[in-house]
């Protein structure tokens, strides 16, 4: 007895320290590759082109960073996503908050909610496809414009998804005694939904930026010149171009402490900067937003 | 009392209004551009002016050499990553809850959802320099043990397991949430019942945790149904080359192609709208589906 028992708390305890290092592995597998093309960033293009970078830079330089950040393209493109940002950002939260709070209402406070859902989940479900939207964009005069960016994306119906699904359990007393003592929908909406709806605010309000960031089809379908794209448009650029199957050498000779594969590093490395920073902030909302927005029962 | 309830619900119509005109626009009405599929499509005459030729666009889309070969990369490359979508969170769910130490637990987590966050762009970069067989990372290792350079981005026998073994590699963390949420709603009341009658941590496992989870298993692999022919445009898009477009190109990727870089847009659209249809039914097919199966609800 004495002996089965020993046998079983020893494999146990094999299996906790297995466990703990697969995940902590697991979990290192996510950061290296990261990690690894910082530190090329950070090196030397002799150092990084002889293959001597592994989890640390060789010979510290800045030098691809202070290249990049004196090209005019870059800079360029860096604004044009700070404005898309700010606009979408608004908008986009804007719209979510005005579609979801209708949305999230009884059959009783509002009798054709049904259809109006339906009119929202039906375009996750069937889509124009790339060619109509592309010619409807165009149609509307969007092309060339910053507004291709926000408004064709402005209605986000996973947002309001996950918006109207936390409005539902908020407490209906609280609206219903805001009901009585004289508010409309649009205080309660603002002064009450809005207030008690933190978690999945911040959630939406990551997946916003986080789309706006990232988003670099549209830029570089809905845009004809490379001076009006985006940042991560621009990026995409570079990567594919420097791609080494494409051979498309940019050539840098006479700088001797860059080279394309250091720049190139220090580029995917500032394009993913803004999210490493944002991120750890808002990692703790997310989870309890999606969570409470999403799944239920 | 009708116009009264009206002029109550006016205020909730009025907020709907800007949402609902703008996917009117941009969603609705490209719906009506599918005619396109149907016309020797020319942008100078316009959708009323251009001729229709029938089923043409499709006869043509059935004769292109590469159809199949793309139709059945599309599914294939689909198919495992939602396969291995759903293995790997969910072992790692079980494994992230058998976690007592909680700085550990937390900082797991933190780093797995990471790279959902990054865009293909970004970990597109990072693959193309890491993978890359003169100077990327992965074949210094290999070579390290002795074993030769593979080319992973430009051989099409690599290609589709770098698409699936990255793309799992991006979303499995992030994937891990709602099944660890599954996790904590199970009732710990059969845990402990369940010690008091003997049962090791294994038994626990298999006899609680995992029926405990097999509502959101049976949801999430339902609803993934109607991805079967999406196999990932932004990934596929951002790694591929000429090299391996007979292993690598899918879809939408030769969408992008036929459309926006040949201008055939009456084929592009046909192709398009192929697709649409299938994975509209799949959809609709799959809700349906996780209704009856676990009672679930978009709204």
């Amino acid at each position: 007895m004495f002996h089965v028992q020993h046998r079983a708390s020893l494999s146990r305890r094999a299996f906790v320290v297995g466990n703990y290092t697969f995940l902590v592995a697991l979990s290192l597998l996510c950061l290296l590759p990261l990690v690894q093309v910082l530190s090329i960033s950070f090196s030397s293009s002799a150092a990084a082109s002889a293959g001597l970078v592994k989890l640390f830079p060789v010979d510290f330089t800045l030098a691809s960073y202070s290249y990049i950040l004196q090209k005019q393209e870059f800079i360029n493109s860096f604004g044009i996503t700070l404005q898309r940002l700010i606009l979408g950002f608004v908008t986009n939260m804007g719209l979510s908050l005005l579609c979801a709070y209708p949305l999230s209402k009884e059959r009783k406070d509002l009798r054709i909610r049904s259809w109006y859902a339906w009119f929202f989940v039906f375009t996750i479900l069937f889509s124009g496809g790339l060619i109509p939207t592309y010619m409807v964009i165009s149609m509307t005069g969007l092309i060339d414009t910053l507004w291709a960016l926000i408004i064709p994306s402005a209605v986000s119906v996973f947002n309001v998804i996950l918006l109207l699904n936390f409005f539902r359990g908020l407490p209906q007393e609280v609206e219903e005694s805001a009901f009585l003592d004289g508010a409309g929908h649009w205080t309660v909406l603002w002064k009450m939904y809005v207030p008690m709806s933190y978690p999945v605010l911040a959630t939406v309000a990551l997946f916003t930026m986080v789309f706006h960031w990232n988003s670099w089809f549209d830029g570089l379908i809905y845009m004809n010149f490379p001076k009006n794209y985006p940042l991560s448009t621009y990026l995409q650029l570079l990567v594919i171009n420097s791609n080494p199957m494409k051979m498309d050498p940019r050539n840098l000779a006479g700088i001797l402490e860059i080279s394309e594969r250091t720049t190139r590093a220090a580029q995917i490395f500032l394009g993913a900067l803004p999210i490493l920073i944002v991120y750890p902030f808002l990692q703790r909302f997310f989870v309890k937003g999606i969570v409470l927005g999403s799944v239920k029962g | 009392m009708n116009i009264k309830k009206t002029k109550r619900e006016m205020p909730l119509h009025l907020m709907l209004v800007p949402g609902v005109v703008i996917l009117l626009i941009y969603c609705y009405y490209p719906m009506l551009g599918f005619a396109i599929a149907f016309q020797k499509f020319i942008p100078i005459n316009g959708l009323f002016g251009s001729n229709w030729i029938g089923l043409g666009n499709f006869r043509y889309v059935l004769q292109m050499p590469d159809i199949w070969k793309v139709l059945g990369n599309t599914v294939f490359i689909a198919t495992m990553k939602i396969l291995f979508g759903l293995i790997v969170p969910i072992v790692v769910a079980i494994l992230i809850n058998e976690l007592k130490v909680m700085l550990i637990k937390r900082g797991v987590q933190t780093l797995i959802y990471l790279p959902h966050f990054l865009s293909w762009v970004i970990l597109g970069g990072v693959l193309v320099d890491i993978l890359s067989p003169s100077e990327g990372i992965v074949n210094q290792l290999l070579n390290a043990v002795g074993l030769d350079s593979v080319f992973f981005l430009g051989s099409n026998h690599w290609f589709p397991s770098v698409l699936i073994f990255s793309d799992v590699w991006k979303e499995f963390g992030f994937s891990t949430i709602v099944f660890l949420a599954a996790i904590t709603g199970i009732n710990p009341a059969l845990y402990e019942a369940a010690i008091v009658d003997g049962a090791s941590h294994t038994r626990q496992m298999w006899h609680i945790t995992l029926p405990g989870m097999v509502p959101i298993i049976v949801l999430m692999a339902t609803l993934s149904l109607g991805n079967v022919l999406n196999a990932g445009f932004d990934q596929v898009f951002n790694l591929y080359s000429p090299s391996v477009y007979e292993s690598g190109d899918i879809l939408d990727t030769l969408i992008y192609r036929i459309g926006l870089l040949d201008a055939q847009f009456g084929v592009a659209t046909a192709i398009g709208l192929f697709k649409s249809i299938v994975s509209f039914v799949l959809i609709a097919v799959s809700y349906f589906m996780a209704y009856r199966l676990v009672n679930y609800r978009i709204f």
